[in-house]
Formats: C-alpha cells, structure tokens, sequence
C-alpha cells in the first residue's frame, strides 16, 4: 500500500509539470497582454511607453520557454510571484484572502449538501415511487434548473428588501468593526444564509439522485435479501447493511469534489459581492494577470491530483475487494 | 489622459458634466459633523497611488485622500486647491505656483513645494509605469525657488499646463525610495495608509470588499464634515440597487431603466434624491473609412439621416440622455451648438445614397452597385446592453434605406485586440469617454492611425489636423474655442462616425445628505462640503 502511494506520488510530478506547461501556453495564447487592459489611454507615447517597461517587469518580452522556465524554476520555491495587477501584491496574500472565504462558503455548503442528500437519496430509494420520492425528486430538479442568479435575486428581494431580515450582499456589515465579539460571528452568520441557500439548492440534486441510484442498488442485492429474510428489523436492515455498502460511490464523489471545494461560484460571488476564489480569478483572466491564474491552477492541480490519490487509497480502505486484489498483483 | 476607451460598465469611465436636474433643496439646515455615509463602487481600486492607475474607482478613492495643486469647481473651472495663486508668462512657457502655507500630510509633516518637485519626478522618472506622462514630458524644468514657491518652464506652449497639475501630489518623503527603484507598483502606500493631504485619510481595507476613509481634521481647507466614508465594492449593478432599495448603501448610479421606472415609489424618493447630468462620454456609430463604400461622405451622411436619434434615446435609454452633433458635451465651453444636423429623413438619405451610386434594389430589396449588395457587419463589444439596441436599432433603421446589417458581438479584449486595433472591421458602434479639456489629437488626426493608435477608423482631415494642432498648443482659451468650434463644424459636415448621443450620468444619494450642488461637474467635486444635519445622523461613529 505504501509503495503504491510511493509510485503514485512519484508519478504525480511530470503530471503536474505538463499540467502546468500546457496552461502556461494556453493562456499565454489568450489575444491580449497583461499590460493592455491596464492603460486609460492606449494611444499616446508614454503609455506605449509605460507597456514597454511593465512588458521588461514582467519578462513578457522574452520568448515563452524562457518565461515559463523562470515560473518554474520560482514555484518550486513555493515562490508564486507578484500579481501583474497595478497592486502588485503577492499571489499567495491574493488568493489566501480569498481561500479563506471560498472555504468557508464551501465547507458550510458542502457540510449541508451531505446532511440533506444523504437521507432524501435514502428516504427516497426506501420509498420508491411515494409521494416522498416524487416529491424530492420534482424539488430537486427544480433546484438543478434554477439559475443561480435568478434565485438569488429573488430570495435578496424578499428577504433583504421586503422583509428586511437578512443582509443583502457581502459578508460583513459595515460596522463589523464597532461590534463585540459574539455580534461579529451573528453578523457573519446572517451574511452567509443567502449565498449558502443559493449555493447548496442547485448542488442538492446531484448527489441526492447518486444517493438514491446508488441506494436502489444495494437494496436488490442478494444480502439484504438474506438479511431481510433473517428477520432483522427493516431499521437494522436499511442503516446498517444497505447504507454503508451504498455510501461508497458517495465517498468518491466526495473526495472528487475536494478540488471544487477551492473554486468558488463566480456567479453567487459575483451577485452577493463576495471576495473569492472565483471573482479572484475572472478577475485574473479578463486582465491576463498570469501569475494569479497560474497560482490558482497549480493549487487546484496538485488537489486534483492529491484528490485522486486520496480517493484510490481510500478505496482500499472501504473495501476490502480492491485491497486484496491489489495485494495479489504486486 | 485627456481620452479614455469606454469599456462595458455603465458607469465605467464618466467624468461629470453639465445641465443638471435638482429637486428643490429645501431651506438649508444647520451644517453639522459626524456620520457615515456608505457609497457603492462597483470595483475595487485597483491601488491608493492614482498618478500610477487608470480605472475610476482609484481615482473616485484617491480623490479624496490626495490633493491636486488645482481642481475643478462646479463650473468646470480650474480652481487652487494645494496652490493658493498662479500666474503665467505672457508667452505661456513660464507657469509659478504659489503654495498654501497650511496643508500637511496625513502623517503631519507639512506639505512643501520639494513635494511638487517630486511629484513631477515621479512622472517623468523612465522606471515609473504611468500613462500619464505625457503632459509631464513637455516641461523643460521644475525649480523650487522657495518653500511655498514652484516655477515651471514648458518647452512649448501647451494647453493643458495648468489642468495637468489637477494630479494627486505625492510626498517625496514617504516614496521616494520606491520611485528611484522603479517599484512604486510595489510600494505599500498603494495598497495601504496612503499619504496624502486630502480631505480624508485612509483608515483600513478589505481587499474586494470595503474601503474606510475618515475625515482629517487637520485639512488645510477646514475639516469636513461627514466624518467617515465606506466604501462596499459591489461588482453586480443588480445587488447595488437592491441595497439601495434595503438602505443598505447611500449613494450609487442609477442605469436609466432604475431612474426612470423602478424608483418612483414614495419610500425611495423620500430616502434619495436622484441627480441627473450629462455624463463624460458619448456613443457613435464609426465606420472604417478604408472601406470604399464608407470612403464616400454621402454614403455616411445618408446613414445619419437614416438614424432617427430621439428614437435611439428614448429606446435605449429612456430619454434619459442629449443628442450628440459632435464629440463635445453640450453645455461645456468648447462645445458649438452652431453645426451641421441630421434629422431624420429617410427621402434625403436614399437621394444621397443613389448620388453616390447606390440606385439599383435586389431581389432582397438591398441597394446594389457593381453587382453588390450593400451590407456590412456592424460590430460591438460584449456586455454592454446598451450597445447591442443601439447595434439593433440602427439594423433596422439601415433595412429601411435597403442597406443590409449583420450584428457581431464580440469580447471586449479579442473586440479591441483583433478588430479594432487591426482594423479588421466595417463598422462598430462603440463609445468614447472626455475628459474635461477638449483636445482631442488623439482620436481624429491623420497621424494617429498606428495599430496602438485611436483614430481606429482612419480618418484623415489636413484641416481637423491643422486644427487639432493649433488648438493644443494654444494658451489663450477664446483661441482656442475657435479651433474647437470650426473642428466641430467639420466633423459634422463629414461625418467620420455617426455620433448618436451622451448618455446621462444618473447619481442617487441618501436625501439626509445636504449640501450637494449639482453643476456641470457632477456632484462629487465638493464632497468635502457634503453634510448631514445632526437630527439625521444614522450612524455614530466618531
């Protein structure tokens, strides 16, 4: 098992290199130079100037190998560089501010997505054809199909403007300062529930359905046949022999979704004005501010690839098959 | 800088103009101190250095904690604001400050004419990425003769001497070091506790989220009175005016839609006033005047007499904006109401269309010369709604006169990038962004064809140039409101683009807000006088 991680790990590397190198190149390929879009007027002489030298600043004169092997050779240093954007600032300060709020975000929704799919797939497997079922299953598909933007809107009308109870947009009031400790972390509550709603309504469908095909399987399964004919309690029978087998696919669907977990939804961030990763990097790309969609890539990359690994390990440790058919090869 | 490229964003790139509409102020209540007002900004700054930035928020921000030696009044005037008095030489080349005695930086030390010096070392320095250089670059010398005492030497009479000192002057004794190793971009002062001598000095920042500004007490011209402003970065037009309708935010911009349909409820005209004035840029028609068939000044004008512009104004943008006959705002000094019209008239259009050769109709009822139909694809950029009717509604007016029009829209960058700047193009509907001197060399002389160039549809005037060149380099206005006067008359008569219309720049403020006078600058120019009487204050911060 340890070798077989060893081996991946090692593997991993040039994956990672040409990951990178591919993206290097396809965004250079992008019409437009960082130094365009940050000119008022792109005519007189001292902006072609003012381009020229953030051209040198950038090493954007030099040929792409050269410029990616300077990349390269400063991000094995854990060096991201600074954003061609007229701050300057660090990458890592970039897209660590806004880590931490995509985070969050998506933990929370995540945490809840898991808690709501889980027992509706089950409830709804359980109960096929109910009106339970057909109930969640029109919901969810409602859900699937509402635009994020759309129901954002509305949910901000009634609730921000009409109702009044909850805070339209951001994450913090603007008196976030002058409040104690505890009204900070209420205040932070009330901001999420919105963006949280929008986001976790539409990603309820998914795993719910994986949730119930998953569950129907299970329950035409020999074993649970045996066990329903051994008399145990339709209880014992649905939690503790259908659920765990048919919670497997569930937990490589989850581990998949880990490099998600840093994307944020540019349209619920865009619409509630919150900092992160996705604004952060539609940003980048509209103002080719490569570092920071390189930073960004090579994040997601190396999750993906960590994901995957995860996600196989894992395997072998939730099921017994795999691991002793693995053992027999090696 | 005296010309931007508009982009998509409504409010992207106006700078305040001219004939406003005031709802009656009522009697004035008793000026008081305190309060927060809550502005939206539509993007973050994109740094706290604006000599070094372009985009209009850093600008808005900036505004406010830095001080040019001259400003803008209400009347687009140029008045001191560092400098107490100036004067000039009689041949225009020598120009002399005479500096406040009070004003300090927001550190304390005080504010001396070494700054000014600095300042233009800064934008002439070889290492400092600005694009603002060039008004910099005509000056021979800055020499301080005396602590509160600047004299400048131009090399040539220029124009825009006097505005370009409007620039945020920067304290050597915080920058220089960044600025003498080409790393201002990097310095901290651009992304934090900036320096400057504003009105209001920088308190704290969330990147992407909100910026805080406080009054400074210590400001040369009395304190003002409003003594925190926050600004909450709300990327999405939508939210902005859900927040206001929430109360969440006091002030932002209206599209017209918003001020002409959605806001005349009681509650929100008891909560805001709406301002309306014309705003900094307006939107054309262009053509790429290579083409042959566009070549032809018939041809162009019988478009013009084909668009009908009220229906322009009244179907995009509610009315809620002024015809334009030229690229001059109306009401502003260098603007000639005195030229060349268009009306709509479809009879004149086809006698001008079949003068230049295009009689025949085809099967399809489009205009044929030499065998070919006449239709041309007409391009703008992504995004911008507004574009994209005007786009539609000059489709439909053309198919009236018989003249065919596909619409292409396209990404603002690849739009800009691989068609405009290559020239590769019939016709665009895009929009231009002025400033508030009227020197516009850079858009309609022959010289500024080049591929990084403006004068992206290739027109070519040896008069516009004659008069371009002479109206720059002018130092005395009456002369130069001739050149500007005759220019407009040209461009009318040969209409290189169709100009349609400035759009109105159309502000809300919370109406416990007193002390806003709009005039053609807007209303921002006077902030610092902006007041909240004490019955009113909603927020208690200090």
């Amino acid at each position: 098992m340890l070798l077989y991680a060893l081996r991946r790990l090692l593997l991993a590397v040039p994956l990672l290199i040409g990951i990178t190198f591919i993206s290097f190149l396809v965004i250079h390929l992008a019409p437009g130079d960082p130094t365009e879009f940050q000119q008022a007027d792109p005519s007189t002489e001292s902006s072609a100037q003012a381009r020229q030298l953030l051209r040198e600043l950038y090493e954007l004169d030099k040929p792409l190998h050269v410029q990616y092997w300077n990349w390269l050779t400063r991000i094995v240093r854990l060096d991201f560089g600074r954003s061609f954007a007229p701050d300057a600032r660090p990458v890592i300060d970039k897209i660590g501010e806004a880590l931490q709020i995509t985070l969050i975000l998506n933990l929370i929704e995540l945490l809840i997505i898991v808690s709501f799919a889980v027992p509706i797939g089950v409830l709804s497997a359980t109960r096929q054809y109910s009106l339970f079922d057909k109930v969640t299953t029109v919901f969810v598909f409602v859900g699937f199909a509402t635009p994020d933007f759309w129901l954002a809107l509305l949910l901000m009308m009634l609730f921000g403007v009409q109702l009044g109870w909850l805070p339209i947009s951001q994450l913090h009031s603007a008196n976030w300062e002058y409040l104690s400790f505890w009204k900070r972390y209420l205040d932070l509550a009330s901001h999420l529930v919105l963006p949280v709603v929008v986001a976790t309504f539409g990603g309820l469908a998914g795993l719910s359905r994986y949730m119930r095909q998953s569950m129907l399987e299970v329950v035409r399964q020999d074993y649970i046949q045996v066990a329903r004919a051994k008399g145990l309690a339709e209880n014992v029978v649905v939690h503790k022999h259908a659920l765990r087998n048919a919670l497997l696919p569930i937990v490589t669907i989850l581990a998949l979704s880990l490099p998600g977990l840093i994307g944020g939804s540019v349209i619920v961030e865009q619409i509630f004005a919150i900092p992160g990763m996705g604004r952060l990097m539609v940003q980048a790309v509209f103002a080719r501010d490569y570092p920071v969609i390189m930073g960004n890539l090579v994040i997601v990359a190396t999750l993906t690839l960590a994901a995957n690994l995860i996600a196989d390990i894992v395997y072998g440790l939730v099921d017994p098959r795999i691991r002793l058919a693995g053992r027999r090869r090696t | 800088m005296a010309v931007l490229l508009c982009a998509a964003v409504v409010a992207g790139c106006s700078n305040d103009l001219d004939g406003a509409e005031v709802p009656g102020g009522g009697a004035p209540a008793k000026r008081a101190y305190g309060d927060t007002l809550i502005e939206a900004l539509l993007a973050d700054v994109s740094g706290l250095i604006p000599n070094i930035l372009s985009d209009s928020p850093s600008y808005e921000v900036g505004g406010l904690i830095y001080n040019g030696l001259v400003g803008f009044d209400r009347d687009l005037n140029l008045v001191g604001e560092l400098a107490e008095s100036w004067s000039f030489s009689t041949d225009c080349l020598d120009l002399t400050f005479t500096l406040r005695p009070n004003a300090t930086w927001h550190d304390g030390r005080p504010f001396t004419a070494d700054d000014v010096l600095f300042t233009y070392e800064t934008m002439v320095h070889p290492k400092t990425p600005t694009s603002n250089r060039e008004s910099f670059k005509v000056i021979e010398r800055v020499d301080v003769v005396g602590p509160r005492t600047v004299h400048i030497r131009y090399s040539k009479p220029y124009a825009k001497a006097l505005q370009s000192w409007g620039l945020s002057v920067l304290p050597r004794h915080v920058l220089e070091p960044y600025v003498r190793d080409g790393k201002l971009r990097e310095a901290p002062q651009n992304w934090k506790d900036p320096v400057g001598t504003g009105p209001y000095r920088f308190a704290e920042r969330r990147a992407g989220e909100k910026i805080v500004l406080v009054a400074n007490r210590a400001y040369f011209a009395g304190p003002p009175y409003i003594s925190r402003v926050v600004y909450r970065i709300i990327p999405s037009q939508p939210t902005i005016f859900l927040e206001l309708k929430a109360k969440g935010v006091d002030a932002g911009r209206l599209n017209a839609l918003q001020y002409a349909r959605q806001t005349n409820y009681p509650a929100f005209e008891k909560a805001y006033r709406k301002y309306r004035h014309a705003g900094g840029g307006y939107t054309y028609l262009g053509f790429n005047l290579k083409d042959p068939r566009f070549a032809d000044r018939r041809v162009r004008q019988a478009i013009a007499h084909a668009i009908d512009k009220r229906e322009l104004i009244d179907g995009v943008l509610f009315g809620l904006g002024r015809d334009a006959t030229g690229p001059y705002k109306p009401g502003t000094w260098a603007h000639n109401p005195n030229v060349k019209t268009y009306p709509h008239d479809l009879a004149r259009a086809r006698a001008l269309l079949s003068e230049a050769g295009w009689k025949e109709k085809n099967a399809e009822g489009l205009l044929v010369k030499d065998g070919k139909p006449f239709t041309f694809e007409l391009m703008t950029n992504q995004g911008n709604e507004e574009r994209r009717k005007v786009a539609e509604i000059v489709q439909a007016s053309l198919r009236d006169l018989g003249i065919g029009v596909e619409i292409r829209i396209i990404e603002w960058a690849s739009f800009i990038k691989e068609y405009v700047k290559k020239r590769r193009f019939e016709a665009i509907v895009l929009g231009w962004g002025i400033g508030p001197d009227p020197d516009q060399y850079e858009i309609w002389h022959s010289s500024k064809t080049g591929p990084d160039d403006l004068n992206h549809i290739s027109y070519a005037n040896p008069e516009v140039d004659d008069r371009l060149e002479k109206g720059r380099s002018a130092c005395v206005p009456a002369e130069r409101v001739k050149h500007y006067h005759r220019l407009q008359e040209i461009l009318a008569e040969d209409q290189p683009v169709v100009f349609l219309y400035f759009g109105d720049a159309l502000p809300v403020v919370s109406s416990r807000v007193h002390g806003i006078v709009p005039g053609p600058n807007g209303i921002r120019y006077n902030f610092p006088e902006w007041y909240v009487p004490a019955a009113l204050h909603r927020y208690t911060s200090g």
